[in-house]
């Protein structure tokens, strides 16, 4: 990486406080939460079939929901007991309606019987990708998109890089850390497992340079692992949104995804930590993708790093972590950038869950725009989200589509600098449903 | 909160910078105190009056106007501060009623008419500037030589009008006009205390580097070209208070960096114009409100390259 690329577009964003000290502590195990929710999408791409009903008791690790399509992620029971509901909840992040399975616990956590392959090295690529199909895993950053078909490029899709992104660039989120301090070995040997499948010519790891530690952690650890040699240990500046997919591709390699294209266009793959770690657990433990480290902070007595099953409700959380402080009143899926705002505290820990934000919020009324400017200079796409944002408005969703609406990945630089507090990226998002709803019915 | 307590759902993002639109203005305000001071010590009580009288009715302006079109008044500091530019590129000698009326008309007619803070297409003071040149000609180009609170006021001519003679060496010129101490609008003749107001609000990026460099660049080169001095150019008339404080002002410039950089070039290039082979001395408001009149023209057509455009033309 050259120092020049830092002040190119790309590398735009911003410096933001980054709270993350609350949580600068180890990972403690969630006790077996009483019930779990488990919807049966957590992923992007098809909403699975259940394959349990009301009533049957279920082991730990077992599959629930499933589904043919491609893009797709299995779903399994993450603690043994009975399937006592089948309910009918939100999307936390997208906001459509899910179904989802209750499952009462039965205090046992009996496990299915797992898979452990005799010699997990010596498993063919497509075993693997097989593996981690009906594993269910999923790209943990907060993307949920299923890991096979991420690992699976098309035939012509040269891959020549593969990054590990351990940037964690939002605020408050220290889960990705924790991992990579205290898991480092399996998430290395989850790398090794995506390297052995797509066969890049180089393979990255990315780190903020906040997180001086890990960095180190990594170097060592890649130094004395046989094979983690050729692995690329790359600290890189502290800058929101460098953890994002394309402005790490272009900051690490100066590569720009094409619009609406895919980083493997560009051949490169990205992975988060974390589901390096989950592909380690599937290929050489055999289980599937049932828990993961979710950061608890904000306003929490007692703010911590959890690892969780899936499908507990955040309610479970915040109470382990000593309950909200006085004067609480917002809890957000996900990072104070990105994280979306939840109704309420039944909803569960979900694949791509990586922080619990408890929050004191005031609404913040929105005044007019007086062009200043700021969220075209911080846009790390290149967009004029005041534009964008006017388009909406007024419904003129197809002058939206002349100003590349598509390209935003919603990482709210523009709302964050926006002195007129105009929720630019709320406007964003409306519109971008409504082009997809339109086409959708054309 | 309890389990039945009502949560609240925001759209994201959860975190904003500590910055508002009347923050913003409140800045402004304070950086243009130094412009505002220097007329104090060069025009005396005048000066004072005069400010006075051009805050007051701006703000009371924009109270009546939002009251008579139901909207709320909010104290955003921006009507102080197109009183008090207005006042700072007016004589210091001109009439009070004259400074209200013009004052008036900033607020009343360049901004509320147009919809308010955000809408208006015409910076409010330069327009109630051009207005009160227009409608009173001869007070509005008479000059007094700076007289600080004590002697009676002697006329003189600016730096850039014909009239204008120096006998002295140039460098003592070059010393006047850069401090202020010579003849000109009320807040605009001293570039120093200007300077010290606008680098304040560059080095708290308030306002961008692009529209005063590029504005002051092209009138020194300019005025190098048709073999005028570029130092009197730079440092006396309206330029540098227009170049930072008016020009600048984000409803009627561009909002990328590139539609800036053009807005700014166009400024400058018409002010040398107006200047060096118009009829009138200054050319500076002139030029800054042609300017916004094609801001959002140049909004229109120079746009933002967004990432992994240029990739996908290659396919």
């Amino acid at each position: 990486m050259n120092l020049a690329s830092i002040f190119k577009r790309g590398s735009r964003g911003l410096r933001l406080p980054e709270n993350k000290h609350h949580t600068e502590k180890p990972i403690e195990v969630l006790p077996l939460p009483q019930k779990v929710i488990v919807p049966l999408q957590q992923n992007i791409g098809s909403h699975c079939v259940a394959t349990v009903k009301k009533g049957d008791k279920v082991l730990t690790g077992q599959i629930i929901g499933n589904s043919d399509d491609f893009v797709s992620a299995t779903v399994h029971a993450t603690v043994s007991g009975e399937l006592s509901a089948v309910t009918t909840t939100l999307h936390p992040a997208m906001g459509h309606i899910i179904t989802s399975l209750v499952i009462t616990s039965d205090g046992k956590d009996e496990w299915v019987k797992l898979d452990v392959p005799y010699d997990p090295k010596r498993l063919s690529a497509e075993e693997i990708l097989e593996k981690l199909k009906d594993a269910g895993v999923v790209g943990m950053g907060g993307a949920t998109f299923p890991t096979r078909v991420k690992l699976l490029p098309p035939p012509g899709k040269n891959i020549d890089t593969l990054i590990l992104n351990g940037c964690e660039c939002e605020p408050f989120i220290t889960a990705d850390h924790r991992v990579m301090l205290e898991y480092g070995e399996p998430v290395l040997y989850g790398l090794r497992v995506m390297d052995k499948v797509l066969q890049p010519d180089e393979v990255y790891i990315a780190i903020e340079d906040n997180k001086p530690d890990a960095v180190e952690h990594m170097q060592n650890l890649v130094a004395s692992i046989p094979f983690a040699a050729n692995f690329k240990v790359v600290s890189l500046p502290s800058k929101y949104p460098t953890g994002a997919e394309k402005t790490l591709i272009k900051i690490l390699l100066d590569r720009e995804v094409p619009i609406g294209g895919l980083p493997m266009d560009v051949g490169v793959v990205v992975h988060n930590v974390a589901t390096a770690k989950a592909i380690h657990d599937t290929v050489f433990e055999g289980k599937p993708l049932i828990e993961r480290v979710v950061t608890v902070t904000g306003a929490v007595n007692n703010p911590k790093n959890l690892l969780v099953r899936i499908g507990t409700p955040i309610r479970d959380l915040i109470d382990f972590c000593g309950g909200v402080k006085d004067g609480a009143n917002e809890v957000i899926l996900g990072g104070p950038m990105m994280g979306v705002s939840q109704p309420d505290l039944d909803f569960p820990v979900t694949k791509g869950t990586s922080c619990v934000l408890v929050k004191e919020s005031k609404i913040i009324h929105e005044q007019g725009c007086i062009s200043c400017g700021n969220c075209v200079e911080v846009c790390p796409m290149g967009l004029m989200p005041t534009m964008l944002a006017k388009y909406s408005k007024a419904g003129l969703y197809e002058d939206c589509q002349d100003y590349y609406i598509g390209n935003c990945f919603e990482c709210g630089c523009c709302t964050y600098v926006c002195p007129a507090n105009i929720p630019l990226v709320q406007y964003i998002k409306v519109a971008k449903k409504e082009i997809s709803r339109r086409r959708a019915r054309s | 909160m309890t389990s039945d307590s009502k949560l609240l759902a925001s759209p994201g993002p959860h975190l904003w910078k500590n910055q508002s639109t009347s923050r913003i203005m409140y800045l402004v305000v304070i950086a243009l105190l130094f412009p505002t001071a220097s007329g104090i010590y060069f025009f005396g009580l005048r000066a004072i009056t005069v400010i006075a009288v051009s805050v007051v009715a701006a703000v009371a302006t924009e109270y009546v106007c939002k009251r008579l079109r139901k909207k709320p008044f909010v104290m955003d500091w921006s009507a102080v501060i197109t009183g008090l530019l207005l006042a700072l590129v007016l004589p210091a000698t001109l009439d009070l009623w004259m400074v209200a009326v013009g004052s008036i008309f900033s607020i009343a007619i360049v901004k509320e008419a147009f919809g308010g803070l955000g809408h208006n297409i015409f910076n409010p003071a330069l327009g109630g500037r051009a207005f009160l040149a227009a409608s009173f000609s001869v007070k509005m180009t008479t000059w007094v030589e700076p007289m600080g609170f004590s002697a009676d006021a002697v006329t003189t001519a600016t730096p850039l009008g014909s009239s204008f003679v120096w006998a002295g060496e140039k460098l003592a010129l070059y010393r006047d006009i850069f401090l202020g101490n010579t003849g000109g609008s009320l807040g605009e003749t001293s570039a120093l205390a200007i300077l010290i107001g606008g680098i304040m609000l560059l080095a708290l990026r308030i306002i961008n580097w692009r529209i005063p460099t590029f504005y002051i660049g092209t009138v020194a080169l300019l005025a190098l070209a048709v073999g005028q001095d570029p130092v009197i150019y730079m440092f006396s008339g309206g330029l540098m208070i227009g170049a930072f404080f008016m020009a600048t002002d984000y409803v009627t410039s561009p909002i990328t960096g590139w539609g800036r950089i053009i807005f700014a070039v166009g400024c400058g290039v018409l002010t040398v114009i107006i200047r060096y082979y118009g009829g009138l001395p200054e050319g500076v408001a002139y030029s800054i409100l042609f300017m916004n009149a094609l801001s959002p023209l140049i909004d229109r057509y120079v746009r933002t390259r967004p990432y992994g455009k240029v990739k996908k033309a290659k396919e």
